[in-house]
């Protein structure tokens, strides 16, 4: 019955309930939204960490706030700050970043019928495309619950990590030196979290990643900080090498 | 413009687009298998260069016993797959604790 044209109206239920009803709670499973307040809680730990870390390492307070803002990736922003703070540069931090989050095109195209159907629900809802959120939806099997876990995880989840790294870089400030509470190894660790499940799935991507961070760590004394990580990425050469390649090196029928 | 803010704006902007992906070309155009999966396997392969060089080293040097330490503890929870939390708090707290003891 409703217009798409008179959404205007209603500016805020075009961005909570994108479609002709409102998302609700209950059309989530049960257990699910205690599993999305979980996802919540942990990465507002990590986006406070992520605050300190950024201001501890000598930015101004406005960079992670602004970036989490705008970017709204945790991975791309954790090497982003990691190579602004070590003197990659700006250049190589940017590139890093859009390589690092390339993939959330893949979610994009993966979600894409579980915005909802009205421009402004898909212009909002593409901005909370996570890791997170496609997970949860990717999790439930039928529409109207794939919806809700986008927007409920979706809106929760902003929220949650643009306060704690406010939170954290304005903490971050008041700690001083943040190495005397190791959050130096907070950062890799949070990486290794986010990428153990690929390298569990893929035999390919462990053997990239391997030969790729050999490469990083041998070069890492002798470029200036940010190349050695793009350098890694010849290590692609070595998920070509899987089982699945013909014994006898056969150009034609290789690919 | 301030290279720092640049960057930031830069990265906003490329990251929106891949997000407008999905709802923009959905039906339209698909990418081709290989491409997606050499995408995905060159950003883990980004995830764990970082990691290895954010956990080793600092700035040309190397980083100290502490760090990896506490790093490589991180890694034991989430193998045994602990919550995220715990990862990060169980590597920084291994870390300093490490660092209180007087190890570099």
């Amino acid at each position: 019955m409703r217009s798409p044209h008179r959404t205007n109206d209603s500016p805020d239920r075009t961005a909570h309930a994108p479609g002709p009803s409102l998302v609700r709670l209950s059309d989530l499973p049960p257990g699910v939204l205690r599993d999305i307040a979980l996802v919540w809680l942990a990465d507002a730990v990590v986006g406070v960490s992520f605050g300190a870390i950024a201001v501890a390492g000598g930015l101004p307070l406005w960079v992670p706030v602004l970036m989490s803002l705008l970017v709204y990736a945790g991975s791309a922003q954790f090497s982003a700050v990691g190579l602004l703070t070590a003197g990659g540069g700006p250049v190589a931090a940017a590139a890093t970043g859009l390589l690092l989050n390339s993939r959330t095109a893949a979610f994009s195209l993966a979600l894409a019928d579980d915005l909802g159907r009205s421009w402004a629900a898909r212009l909002i809802g593409a901005h909370l495309i996570t890791d997170e959120t496609a997970a949860f939806v990717l999790a439930q099997d039928e529409g109207k619950a794939r919806r809700a876990a986008f927007w409920i995880s979706g809106i929760g989840l902003f929220l949650a990590w643009n306060v704690s790294v406010l939170t954290g870089a304005l903490a971050g400030t008041a700690l001083g030196d943040t190495d005397r509470f190791g959050l130096d190894a907070a950062f890799p660790a949070v990486l290794l979290a986010l990428v153990l499940p690929a390298l569990r799935a893929d035999g390919a991507a462990r053997r990239a990643s391997a030969a790729g961070a050999v490469i990083a760590v041998a070069a890492a004394p002798l470029l200036p900080a940010g190349m050695p990580v793009l350098l890694a990425l010849l290590g692609l050469l070595a998920a070509r090498r899987g089982p699945r390649r013909p014994r006898t090196t056969a150009p034609g029928s290789a690919s | 413009m301030n290279a720092t803010l640049a960057c930031v704006l830069v990265l906003a902007a490329g990251t929106y687009a891949f997000r407008l992906a999905g709802p923009v070309l959905h039906g339209r155009v698909h990418l081709p298998a290989r491409v997606q999966e050499l995408l995905t396997v060159g950003a883990t392969v980004l995830l764990v260069a970082l990691l290895a060089t954010g956990a080793l080293t600092e700035g040309q040097g190397f980083a100290g016993w502490s760090r990896p330490a506490g790093v490589l503890l991180g890694g034991i929870l989430a193998w045994r797959r602990a919550p995220f939390a715990l990862v990060v708090v169980g590597a920084a707290t291994a870390t300093a604790l490490l660092r209180l003891a007087g190890v570099p």
